[in-house]
């Protein structure tokens, strides 16, 4: 691996990226948990809906606002990076980013300072209002993107005219063969996300013996949050998968490790450690037929493998082939935990099962491994395509000089760590504090009654008379 | 074309929309030193804390409108302004997360106020810097032996900082009581004389040294036109100046200054910024990539244009509706509420 400045480039992008997208995937979920939980609060007047709500927001700012500032540098590294790209490809991308920015991301930021600061300044309805625009803004946001990115995953609704790319039908661009599966799986990943990273606090809580009934709540309803949506991301995934191997067949065979041109009856490769120079692959553990099987719903059905293209036309398949078995691994797991959760309700030993509680505790960060995983696949399962069989990676790099792509790569690398480690600090002293106390609550309550604005009128009343008094003084 | 037209203008509004919004922001931090107190430094920041994030998405606004509508200039103009842009962005990245950290820390408190004050530096310095490329006509390419410092960018990069103080100075006058408000409006004082010298060191520099600028100004009784520009521009600075004066009078006198005398003076410092923005844009039109590319020759295909219209026309006006909505309910002096969440 040669550190030129393709190379250089294109590392920076994907750190930049990775870690952009822990952030999101975690507040898409969040918000929207959060909203179900003040929406509930709202109805049912419970207050430990209120809690829930009040203590996951803390974390949740912090999260968005590490979404917010390593967002910014993705919407500018297009150009500063790849600006061939951006010339050839900015009037269908462009547009595409324009709407997320006009509708979702003003949207999200507009309502975030009110969702966040705004208890006391707005009634309790608006204040769900803000928090419901904010979490539905998080979704539109990640409609935009996901379309963006599935257009280079599968283009179509354009034509080339010298050498650049024109719009043929938006609606093609935008619903794209691959969008709404990459959509409807990044969403339940990021429902997924949010609850584990909930899930795991709580338990944490209930292994602790601290905050017992704020504890209960909240592992009860993540629980079930999760054996709702792990199973279904299992479907969801299952049908992103058949859509890869309809669309990127070169994909799906370094995601399944498929070296032959054509094969039928292939297996499913548990283990396998894929090797690119001699074209095959070593020490492999598979279930016979059964790859087969699921994609094609047939023992001996035929796929199509690795040596169908050029080695130059393929991608890193050990990445590729590793980072799909570790996010299907994972979510394996999700689904046993959320299973083995329901199972322990009979008989109310939920609470009090450690091992499960053990468990439970450790799982925060997998939702985000498996994020991480996943865009590993779709991403480096990509290239050496920037645009799918159109356009590739290596040609639309800015000229720049290596060393100062060389040198912003390693401000990016000190940035990023410092603030991963300064993030995980902030999130570790806002689960240690726990959450607050009921009664600190009513004192907090919503709306004009609490005590910020009624310091803000006395304020305001004993003003006034100086006013007066100034004013009668300089007559 | 009139679509490429339009999206120039709007491409025009969203940086001066960004300079007015994130300029008093990031002009907050670049105080940040001068207000020594802690209880001072929390409540700037708690002056800012809810429409940051708002402020700085007009800065994506602008990238993508540049993305999708001159989507070669876009191109041109990011990778050639490489370094300040990495820079800015690094600088934004530290003074964005300041404002989480800070609240939330107990022993760090002072990392974090560095970070919010070089980091708001640092970015409104790469920003002036970045127009002092495209105004002083330096020719953008990316060889590595050259480098975008030159005098001119260093004073436009220093300028451009004290204009963002100075709409600071002028929002802090308007959301702060006391102390505060003096201090604030003592520095505005100077600050407005500073901005006024600077800008007219870069328009007179800029006349001379371009002979297609001179032409713009100058030529066929252009100017008979253009003057009410640097007037008005001499005019808000004079009141702007007065302003101040009064409510620093007041304040030592141990009076309330008047309302009008707190709100004015961010106006004016607005139509300050406004007028000089005007005066940019008669200095550059058509161009998009000064000296190397006009707008119609960068303009994406028409169908793109068209296909964002909609969404600029619908959406526009409403992000601009609940913006001002936003800052309406958070109105008020920040000394008056204790907010947190």
């Amino acid at each position: 691996m040669e550190l030129d400045t393709v190379m250089l480039s294109r590392v920076q992008f994907a750190l930049t990226v990775t870690f952009h997208i822990i952030f999101p995937s975690i507040t898409i979920g969040l918000a929207t948990l959060i909203a179900i939980w003040e929406g509930l609060w709202l109805k049912t007047r419970n207050p430990q809906y209120l809690q829930l709500a009040k203590f996951w927001i803390k974390p949740f700012a912090i999260t968005f606002g590490m979404g917010v500032v390593s967002g910014i540098v993705l919407s500018y590294e297009f150009g500063t990076n790849f600006s061939k790209f951006s010339e050839l490809a900015g009037a269908v991308i462009g547009p595409l980013m324009a709407y997320e920015v006009l509708t979702a991301f003003f949207l999200e930021a507009g309502f975030l300072g009110i969702m966040l600061f705004g208890w006391q300044r707005v009634s309790a309805r608006m204040h769900f209002f803000a928090t419901c625009t904010v979490a539905v803004g998080t979704w539109i946001s990640a409609f935009w993107i996901i379309a963006a990115n599935s257009w280079m995953q599968t283009p179509t609704g354009h034509s080339i005219v010298d050498g650049k790319f024109v719009v043929e039908s938006w609606f093609d661009v935008i619903f794209n063969p691959s969008m709404p599966y990459r959509l409807a799986h990044m969403l339940l990943a990021s429902m997924l996300t949010a609850g584990l990273v909930v899930l795991a606090t709580h338990a944490w809580y209930l292994k602790k013996q601290q905050h017992q009934a704020f504890g209960r709540k909240g592992l009860s309803f993540a629980l079930w949050w999760l054996l709702l949506f792990a199973p279904l991301q299992a479907f969801v995934g299952d049908l992103h998968g058949l859509n890869v191997k309809e669309h990127q067949p070169v994909k799906l065979a370094a995601m399944e490790g498929i070296w032959p041109e054509r094969e039928a009856n292939v297996p499913l490769l548990l283990f396998a450690i894929p090797d690119q120079k001699t074209e095959q692959n070593h020490l492999e553990v598979g279930l016979p037929g059964l790859a087969s099987l699921i994609l094609t719903h047939s023992w001996d059905g035929e796929l199509q493998g690795l040596k169908s293209v050029p080695a130059d036309e393929r991608p890193n398949v050990p990445l590729v082939f590793f980072s799909f078995r570790l996010m299907v691994g994972l979510g394996m797991l999700m689904i046993f935990v959320a299973l083995w959760g329901w199972w322990l309700r009979r008989g109310d030993r939920l609470y009090q099962h450690r091992p499960f509680l053990q468990l439970c505790s450790l799982l925060a960060p997998t939702g985000v491994i498996a994020v991480i995983a996943g865009w590993y696949v779709v991403e480096i399962g990509r290239q050496p395509w920037i645009i799918y069989g159109l356009v590739k990676t290596a040609e639309v790099v800015s000229p720049l000089p290596a060393s100062r792509v060389a040198f912003s790569l390693a401000m990016f690398v000190i940035t990023y760590s410092l603030l991963f480690g300064v993030y995980l600090y902030f999130f570790r002293k806002l689960i240690k504090k726990g959450p607050p106390a009921p009664d600190s609550l009513q004192h907090h309550l919503i709306g004009v009654k609490a005590n910020g604005y009624a310091l803000a009128l006395t304020k305001s009343l004993q003003a006034q008379p100086t006013a007066t008094s100034s004013e009668q003084g300089a007559k | 074309m009139e679509l490429a037209l339009f999206y120039y203008l709007l491409l025009g509004f969203a940086i001066l929309m960004y300079v007015l919004l994130d300029g008093f922001d990031l002009g907050i931090g670049i105080l940040y030193p001068w207000f020594r107190e802690e209880a001072d430094k929390d409540a700037l920041m708690r002056s800012i804390s809810h429409v940051w994030d708002g402020n700085e998405t007009w800065l994506v606004f602008g990238g993508v409108i540049l993305f999708g509508a001159f989507p070669a200039a876009y191109a041109g103009l990011t990778s050639a302004l490489y370094a300040p842009i990495m820079l800015m962005l690094i600088g934004l990245i530290f003074r964005g997360v300041a404002f989480e950290y800070r609240f939330k820390s107990d022993t760090s408190k002072r990392w974090w106020n560095r970070a919010f004050a070089i980091g708001s530096m640092v970015a409104a310095f790469c920003q002036g810097l970045m127009l002092g490329v495209l105004i002083g006509g330096t020719p953008l390419h990316s060889d590595p032996s050259f480098s975008l410092l030159t005098p001119f960018t260093l004073f436009t990069g220093l300028a451009v900082m004290a204009g963002y103080a100075l709409l600071a100075c002028t929002y802090l006058v308007m959301k702060c009581r006391g102390e505060r408000q003096q201090q604030a409006a003592h520095y505005g004082r100077r600050l407005v004389i500073a901005v006024m010298v600077a800008m007219a060191v870069v328009s007179l520099s800029t006349a001379v040294g371009s002979e297609q600028i001179w032409q713009r100004w100058f030529a066929d009784g252009h100017f008979l036109w253009l003057w009410p520009l640097p007037l008005l521009s001499l005019l808000a600075a004079r009141l702007l100046f007065r302003d101040l004066g009064r409510v620093k009078r007041h304040l030592s006198a141990g009076h309330l200054p008047r309302s009008r005398h707190e709100d004015r003076p961010f106006w004016l410092a607005v139509s300050i910024f406004a007028l000089g923005f005007a005066g940019l844009l008669v200095s550059l039109f058509p161009a998009i990539l000064p000296g190397k590319l006009d707008y119609l020759a960068a303009a994406a295909p028409t169908d793109s244009l068209q296909f964002m219209l909609p969404g600029v026309l619908i959406f526009v006006p409403l992000i601009l509706a609940y913006t001002l909505w936003g800052y309406r309910i958070f109105a008020g002096k920040v000394e008056d509420f204790t907010e947190g969440y």
